[in-house]
């Protein structure tokens, strides 16, 4: 229709269709066998920005399985000796060819300021090799190992690679990185799920039998969302026991936080299971003597599958806000955990951020993940609905 | 539409019930109470306090009693308008809180105009010209805009303001005006420090009501009575703005409930990192030192807004959709 009127608000007569059927025929055979999901996938193809945002997520997640591997130093060895050393940029062709190398850094004292700076030494280079043996770690928590994708051989602790320096102890920024891509992406997951099944299960039970459940289920629904989730979660952070661990005690709030997260997602679940509830497949089904279970499960339920799907990639960057918001607060996780929040916490100040802007980087990530799940989201949510 | 409303005036009484038990019952799961962390910080600072004094401090702020008598007492101050002191600062509630929520209110409102200020012309074009390089530029700018978390967009904000322009661009007050009384030289330092942490604020929400303008104009745009009123020989701008914007106004009234208080919550992180005198960094700082009358007043004054908010839409949407008003008649 919006093709058929231009923008000046002409109505354009539509090109002549006589010879239409004939010419897409073979492609219009293949649409009307497709299954749904082959339709989805094909639309899904349609939108080259999800694509892409596909692609980031899953080389992020890939990050989550072998963090360990990408990163070259162990993130919690500091030393005071290297502290806030910037991004070291790598030279890669040395000596008429490919061979990466770089330089390595003299440390000392500015005697008027007594900051500590760092000047690299032209003479001593580094050489950047892959597979090097590092720190000791278990691949994919089991497997023990010490080689790591790319490091410096031979590296001890005054002469290493920074690719993108040191914060405030000393510590590699590129390996905590790594690790704190890790706990972000994953922390989470859990939460996410849970809401899904409670919104899901609420949702269903609210719209498919209505009455005194439906309305019992509204009426939390409003309450619930009427809780101003941040004061929550700082209450919450405050009030949780002391001796745990910060990984128990964020994991207990983003359950705590889905028990309260499932309301939009039942609302849509309601809506659907409203509307499907009096097709004519469903009343076939009842009449055909399907069980309860097997009519939601097996004819409803794949129906408005795609839409939980495409609900839950625009959940999960919610999460990830949240963590990194709350730990750089110091309400959410804390160090010794490492996160993208945590990593952030360096650069709470901003007299500290002029002076070493590289601590800002682990925002970068950030960025780009929550974009890449939205695009992706977006892509789903759109490719949702193949029919329409 | 009498019993419409009679409905959700109980609920919203039910709703803020269940707030005032929520944010008693955060405050009161810290193990120990405002007493031991009060001991713990003399101690920190070489005094010690003895057992007869802290039983005495108990008694006099009622921390001896029952948890829910405790919580009886507090509702029945707070129906006479005392919500009981300060401990940390040694005031009322009421007076450490005041200028704050006020501020907070302010700050948010402001982003919140600036937000539909921006959002529904620019979603509305966008839909007009579905499409257009504009179009898509104001896309990848409203997805950039939900991308960046609030306190980090502040970060980078205050970062460049200091390394550009050396100048900080955080606080809501110049230092003259910072405790000066309220002038007309103060409300103009005001207004000029407030769209800095209005547009950071305002940001992801304006990024999210373009696309919901959008796709909601985009969806009325289709529709026949739009090919009829454009055949009757409207002028375009009436076709527009007349039928189908103010049907995909809707989910707008519907939700101005619930962005007030997304914009207070999101302002108590963004306060933080700006340095704005609103209540997020009161409630963080009192949460920390478990003084529980002042941040079980603000949990809750943020929950009654919320609830106020929502009551507020429901009236809006009543106003805006003939279909509510008639239902059930």
């Amino acid at each position: 229709m919006a093709d058929v009127i231009t923008a000046t608000g002409q109505v354009v007569a539509a090109p002549p269709l006589s010879h239409q059927p004939l010419l897409t025929s073979v492609a219009e055979e293949r649409i009307s066998v497709a299954s749904q999901w082959q339709l989805m996938w094909w639309r899904f193809r349609r939108h080259k920005l999800a694509l892409v945002g596909a692609v980031v997520v899953i080389v992020f997640y890939s990050v989550v399985v072998v963090a360990d591997f990408l990163a070259y130093a162990d993130p919690e060895a500091s030393d005071a000796q290297r502290g806030l050393i910037s991004p070291q940029s790598i030279q890669f062709f040395d000596e008429g060819g490919f061979n990466p190398y770089v330089f390595a850094l003299k440390g000392r004292r500015d005697p008027i300021t007594f900051k500590r700076v760092y000047t690299p030494d032209p003479n001593e280079k580094l050489r950047v090799r892959l597979f090097v043996p590092g720190f000791e770690y278990k691949l994919l928590g089991v497997f023990p190992a010490s080689r790591h994708l790319f490091g410096v051989e031979g590296a001890e602790a005054e002469q290493s690679l920074f690719l993108l320096g040191t914060d405030l102890q000393g510590r590699d920024v590129w390996s905590r990185l790594m690790y704190g891509t890790r706990i972000s992406l994953t922390i989470g997951l859990v939460s996410v799920a849970l809401s899904l099944f409670l919104g899901v299960l609420l949702g269903g039970l609210s719209g498919f039998y209505g009455g005194l459940a439906d309305t019992l289920i509204q009426r939390v629904i409003e309450i619930l969302r009427s809780i101003p989730t941040i004061p929550l979660w700082m209450g919450l952070a405050a009030a949780m026991p002391p001796d745990w661990t910060v990984l128990q005690v964020y994991f207990t709030i983003t359950i705590i936080i889905s028990l309260i997260g499932w309301t939009e997602l039942a609302r849509v679940v309601r809506g659907r299971f409203l509307s499907l509830r009096e097709e004519d497949f469903v009343m076939a089904a009842d009449l055909a003597g399907c069980s309860r279970a097997r009519i939601i499960f097996v004819h409803m339920v794949p129906l408005f599958l795609s839409h939980i799907i495409a609900a839950t990639t625009l959940a999960l960057p919610a999460m990830i806000i949240s963590e990194t918001s709350l730990s750089f607060l110091g309400l959410g996780l804390r160090p010794p955990a490492i996160s993208w929040g945590v990593l952030l916490q360096q650069a709470q100040n901003v007299q500290t951020v002029a002076i070493s802007p590289w601590l800002l980087l682990p925002a970068i990530p950030v960025i780009v993940v929550i974009l890449a799940f939205n695009f992706l989201g977006d892509g789903l949510r759109d490719a949702a609905d193949p029919y329409n | 539409m009498l019993s419409y409303l009679a409905r959700r005036l109980m609920l919203a009484v039910f709703t803020v019930w269940a707030i005032s038990i929520l944010s008693f019952a955060i405050i009161q799961l810290p193990p120990g109470d405002y007493v031991d962390a009060y001991i713990a910080q003399l101690a920190a600072s070489g005094s010690i306090v003895s057992q007869q004094e802290a039983e005495n401090l108990r008694t006099q702020y009622g921390l001896d009693q029952p948890i829910y008598v405790q919580y009886f007492k507090w509702m029945g101050q707070c129906f006479r308008g005392n919500f009981g002191m300060a401990m940390e600062w040694n005031r009322p509630v009421t007076e450490v809180i005041g200028d704050r929520l006020a501020l907070t209110m302010v700050v948010s409102i402001f982003a919140l105009i600036l937000t539909w200020g921006l959002a529904l012309p620019i979603g509305i074009f966008s839909a007009v010209r579905q499409y257009s390089i504009p179009d898509y530029v104001f896309t990848f700018v409203g997805f950039i805009g939900l991308a960046v978390p609030g306190f980090l967009l502040a970060l980078l904000v205050l970062y460049f303001g200091f390394t550009l322009f050396n100048a900080n661009i955080g606080g809501l007050f110049s230092s003259e005006y910072l405790e000066a009384s309220w002038s007309l030289g103060k409300v103009r330092d005001l207004l000029g420090h407030l769209p800095v942490p209005a547009i950071i604020l305002g940001l992801a929400g304006t990024a999210q009501a373009i696309r919901i303008m959008r796709a909601n104009l985009l969806d009325e745009l289709g529709k026949p009575y739009v090919v009829t009123a454009r055949a009757k020989g409207l002028p375009e701008w009436r076709v527009i703005m007349k039928y189908p914007v103010r049907v995909a106004l809707n989910p707008f009234a519907s939700t101005v409930g619930y962005t007030l208080p997304y914009i207070v919550s999101g302002s108590i992180i963004v306060s933080l990192v700006l340095s704005l005198p609103t209540v997020g960094p009161l409630l963080l700082k009192a949460l920390i030192a478990q003084d529980m009358f002042l941040a079980g007043t603000i949990v809750l004054m943020l929950g009654v807004m919320t609830v106020i908010g929502t009551l507020l839409s429901d009236l809006i949407l009543l106003w805006v959709d003939p279909r509510i008003r008639l239902e059930g008649q």
